[in-house]
């Protein structure tokens, strides 16, 4: 077992799954991904903010709901470290 | 005239639409989502009917709901402000579908000058010089590629259905482009409601300049001189003001006339605005028609003295233009800092919050268009605009003094705001000078965090 790293929201903001509506998710839970790979959108005052991977691992939890406020620290993905 | 109007918009320019309806003795219905029941424009409307969640797709860019809230207050007709619904040709259509007026260009001109694609065709057949662009909208990053490719780099990727800045971004080489394409079409989407983009090549420091023009129902058309918009970040306004020092007045009245054909050209009707960029030779190429009053046009009200939203609502009502430029007694010259809920210290990023202290610059010189108030809590889900702070004086000097002196007084705190940013301008020589171009806040900015280290 890796290290869990929690991935949070840098400021207050509405956090999205999906490159668009009609596009799959960034990620899904298991997914392995890279370091600085996009995990998902925040987007504060019609702002729209990368999430990223701070680490190469896997997704092990999709904390946030998509479409949903987030405050400044609130935990959005977790992802253990390889 | 009408007897009542609903604002289908929110913040400073709800409030500035109820104001003018209060001044025409027009009954005023506001609109705000389940995030802005504490909201100005709802305190100074004569109603207001909540139409939806805070989310702007599910609220401010819900027609039904905003249909709904028009006949269930009698509303005779809508103004949509800027932004959301503003160039939105089904809206538009949906209006008059149900038997209220769109106060606004017609269904076809927002299909037109809202699709910049076919909007440019027009223009290029009318003669308007335009600036080389993608045939039509982009769908794949292999197909904005080719484009790109085609008429060089840098572009600029630009949303086909908004305005406003929002959504554009400029791409250096093919990688750079393949990363922002989806990015871009996401901002357009949550913006306008709509995410088609297109490809357009970057024109390097140039200037923006931009002429307000208003139509009637009669086929007449005039401009009311332009406005100089080159202090820009990242394609967003900051500061704006009229006359441009640029412009003398041979130059005025042939983009002015260009402006009016460009009008013509799509047949446009109620009040707009075409840009245009104008180079360094003096060689100007229009960019778009923006079919909505825009955030900037207390510029040229303070210089024209002509109310720009009166004119809408009365040009609606069927009113006529009896006057031209050549009849309005310019006088001297506007200033607008669009003050953000931003900080520049930390690239520009959005700071929402509550407004714990709160004090307003006034004074003579000064008009003020803003919905804070002492106590008011900025939502996370809304543009950071918060207000637009114009300054007035006869000479441009003096117009300067004044902006220095009001963004002084001006306290919004805690929050970070471009404040500090607009004094560091109003103190520069070179903006005194009248010298700069779009690219010339950058140096006043820290070096910006690469988003991808």
């Amino acid at each position: 077992m890796g290290k869990i790293m929690d991935v949070t929201a840098a400021m207050s903001g509405i956090f999205y799954r999906h490159p668009s509506p009609e596009d799959p998710p960034y990620v899904e839970v298991g997914q392995e991904v890279n370091k600085k790979q996009v995990l998902g959108l925040l987007e504060t005052m019609k702002v729209f903010q990368k999430v990223k991977s701070p680490v190469k691992g896997k997704v092990v939890e999709i904390v946030a709901e998509h479409e949903s406020p987030l405050k400044d620290g609130d935990v959005i993905f977790r992802v253990e470290k390889q | 005239m009408f007897n009542k109007i609903l604002i289908a918009n929110r913040g400073e320019i709800a409030l500035r639409v109820i104001r003018a309806c209060r001044e025409m003795g027009i009954k005023s219905v506001a609109v705000y989502s389940e995030a802005d029941e504490t909201c100005m424009h709802v305190r100074q409307a004569d109603e207001s009917v909540c139409i939806g969640p805070a989310i702007s797709s599910k609220s401010y860019l819900n027609i039904e709901s905003i249909l709904d809230a028009a006949r269930q207050t009698k509303a005779e007709a809508i103004h949509p402000g800027y932004g959301y619904l503003a160039e939105k040709e089904e809206f538009a259509r949906a209006c008059q579908d149900a038997g209220i007026v769109f106060i606004g260009p017609r269904p076809e001109n927002l299909n037109l000058a809202g699709d910049k694609i076919a909007g440019k065709k027009k223009m290029e057949a009318a003669g308007v010089p335009i600036i080389p662009s993608s045939p039509g909208g982009v769908d794949s990053i292999d197909e904005a590629q080719a484009v790109a490719e085609d008429i060089g780099y840098p572009v600029m990727i630009k949303s086909a259905g908004g305005g406003g800045g929002r959504g554009i971004r400029v791409c250096n080489d093919p990688a750079e482009l393949a990363e922002e394409f989806s990015v871009a079409r996401m901002e357009a989407g949550a913006a306008f409601g709509n995410n088609q983009v297109y490809i357009e090549k970057y024109i390097v420091q140039p200037r923006h300049i931009e002429f307000q023009v208003l139509a009637d129902q009669f086929g007449n058309v005039i401009h009311l001189g332009e406005r100089e918009c080159s202090i820009q970040r990242r394609f967003q306004k900051l500061i704006e003001e009229s006359p441009s020092p640029r412009l003398d007045k041979e130059l005025r009245a042939r983009m002015g006339q260009a402006a009016i054909h460009a009008a013509k050209a799509i047949d446009y009707f109620n009040a707009g605005t075409v840009e245009f960029l104008l180079d360094a030779k003096g060689d100007f190429y229009f960019i778009e028609v923006n079919a909505r009053i825009q955030v900037e046009h207390p510029v040229t009200e303070l210089t024209t003295g002509i109310d720009l939203v009166k004119e809408q609502i009365r040009l609606s009502d069927g009113g006529k233009l009896d006057y031209t430029f050549d009849d309005i007694n310019l006088r001297g010259w506007a200033i607008e800092c669009r003050i953000n809920a931003e900080d520049p210290e930390r690239n520009f990023m959005p700071c929402p919050g509550t407004v714990a202290s709160y004090h307003p610059p006034g004074g003579f010189g000064v008009r003020l268009d803003t919905h804070l108030y002492q106590g008011y809590e900025l939502p996370i889900y809304y543009d950071s605009l918060v207000a637009k702070l114009v300054s007035f004086a006869l000479t441009r000097d003096e117009a300067i003094d004044v902006m220095k002196r009001c963004l002084d007084e001006y306290t919004i705190e805690p929050l970070k705001t471009t404040i500090p940013l607009y004094i560091q301008v109003m103190d520069d020589q070179d903006f005194r000078d009248g010298n700069f171009d779009t690219s010339y806040i950058e140096r006043f900015l820290p070096e910006e965090e690469d988003d991808d280290e």
